[in-house]
């Protein structure tokens, strides 16, 4: 069945924003996994209450790559409290739209998001790794 | 550049196809039941076109019933031989790896009182024997286990499977759809009571699919009506498609060594220029009892998808092991049953050759391979 990716989503597929890790980030998550199809690995660095840097790693398809790429563009000088409460549904519309078997994924990197919030304000200033896969 | 790498989707119909299509479609359109001098023309055509078929297949014309997909060659033979035969036994035995539309039908018998067990294969997709003589019983009345599997490209060892089946009491029907022109198809030889074929598979029409049947053996029809093909598929013939598959079938076998040894020799070339230039990569199903045409490749550290979008943004078209991008988001069933690391059943793509392939597209298509899965690497968290 055909995706009809929106040109949006193929751009930001293709070209993602803000990849990689942040070296020293303020907190780290990870979200999902190799047997589902779908990771999100989230690193932010926090100034002054709000998300100074966010960079992402993704084992994923073109719209878990997209959704994320175009999140991380989003959010970047929010509060805490505003990334947080970030709407999957922004992120459907931001992208012009996604077909219905894809939805899912925005709804995980809003969800990787609030985890690597949750993982910064839980530990403090602590800076803790989470263990990297396997090869 | 436009690469065509799915042909295990589907394939390009051959001119010559279309040609005969058309002039059974505009200027020999007569129904063939018809017995006014244009419906005998039309029928004695078809005769000799289900001849050519039957000659190419071993088989005889009696036992050819078309039908409108290989979906519903195997929903006629599965359902309509397990119910029209249930006073001999109500077990069906299928491979794991066999096509939706055979474990629909099976799943299908099961919701109306039916045992089904589906048989397990190896780590290269091969059916295991010892397994199935386990799971024959007297109650067994169909065995169904496809000759050369879609995704991976395993071909099963049929003859012999047939012949274990055969002398267990069961029928045996093989899903071929895959095998043309690949496998050298001999009902006769092979011993197998039904046989399932698609003419699209193999540069014919879509729409016409074929169910060889056994005719000393019960079938039930699913669609009743006009009693067309001896009452076992109603329906006004359809002799453009009929013509159609006839002449796909016939140019598929004329020539056939040397037209699969070119395509084995670019699919081997194919898969070495690969393995040279990409690291971490890995053949999966069976080394060599596959179609020369199937490359299912496991790439560590990449979604397939991506790498189907990815390459499909810069003019390739190829399939992905999962079915996690046609309609659902399942993984593949196939690749699971191969027992690989849960780890990396996301990581697979299919490519499919064709007669028409060339050493350019592949060419081509490994220098892209390898930009999309260097940059697809450059972000993914697995290292």
């Amino acid at each position: 069945m055909a995706l009809n990716y929106t040109k949006k989503t193929l751009n930001h597929f293709l070209k993602p924003k803000n990849i990689g890790e942040i070296k020293n980030a303020d907190a780290y998550a990870e979200i999902g996994n190799m047997v589902c199809g779908d990771q999100l690995n989230f690193s932010i660095k926090v100034e002054k209450g709000k998300i100074k840097d966010v960079k992402f790693l993704s084992f994923g398809c073109a719209s878990n790559i997209a959704t994320a790429s175009i999140m991380t563009e989003k959010v970047k000088g929010m509060t805490l409290e505003e990334a947080r409460n970030y709407d999957w549904n922004k992120i459907v519309s931001d992208l012009g739209g996604l077909p219905q078997q894809k939805v899912h994924c925005s709804i995980m990197a809003v969800q990787g998001l609030k985890k690597v919030i949750n993982n910064y304000q839980d530990k403090g200033q602590e800076k803790k790794k989470p263990k990297k896969n396997k090869k | 550049m436009q690469v065509y790498l799915d042909n295990a989707a589907t394939t390009k119909m051959d001119k010559k196809v279309a040609d005969i299509m058309y002039t059974y479609s505009v200027d020999k359109y007569a129904n063939a039941s018809s017995i006014h001098y244009q419906g005998e023309e039309v029928y004695n055509n078809l005769v000799k076109a289900k001849k050519s078929v039957a000659k190419i297949l071993n088989t005889d014309i009696d036992s050819l019933i078309f039908t409108a997909s290989a979906s519903e060659a195997n929903n006629l033979i599965i359902k309509g031989v397990a119910r029209a035969n249930k006073d001999k036994g109500k077990h069906v035995i299928v491979s794991s790896i066999e096509h939706p539309c055979v474990l629909g039908p099976a799943k299908e018998l099961s919701k109306e009182g039916f045992r089904v067990s589906y048989l397990p294969v190896d780590k290269q997709g091969r059916v295991k024997i010892e397994e199935l003589k386990k799971l024959l019983k007297t109650e067994t009345v169909l065995v169904s286990i496809m000759a050369a599997n879609n995704e991976i490209g395993t071909i099963q060892d049929i003859k012999k499977i047939a012949k274990l089946v055969k002398k267990s009491g069961a029928y045996f029907h093989t899903d071929a759809v895959q095998a043309v022109p690949y496998l050298n198809i001999d009902i006769a030889d092979w011993g197998v009571d039904f046989l399932t074929l698609s003419a699209h598979k193999f540069h014919g029409p879509k729409g016409v699919g074929l169910a060889c049947i056994n005719k000393a053996i019960k079938i039930e029809p699913l669609i009743t009506g006009g009693s067309q093909n001896q009452g076992l598929r109603s329906g006004t013939t359809d002799t453009a498609g009929i013509m159609g598959f006839a002449k796909a079938l016939e140019i598929a076998y004329k020539n056939r060594d040397k037209k699969i040894e070119k395509i084995k020799n670019l699919r081997d070339y194919f898969l070495l220029e690969i393995k040279k230039n990409i690291k971490n990569v890995y053949l999966n199903g069976h080394p060599s009892k596959r179609l020369d045409n199937n490359l299912n490749l496991r790439i560590n550290g990449v979604e397939g998808e991506a790498v189907l979008m990815d390459l499909s943004n810069q003019g390739i078209c190829i399939s992905t092991g999962s079915a996690c991008s046609a309609k659902n988001l399942k993984t593949s069933y196939v690749i699971q049953a191969l027992s690989i690391d849960p780890n990396y059943i996301n990581s697979n793509i299919r490519f499919s050759l064709s007669k028409s392939t060339t050493k350019s597209e592949i060419d081509y298509t490994v220098k892209k391979l390898k930009n999309t899965v260097k940059r697809l690497r450059s972000f993914s968290p697995i290292k």
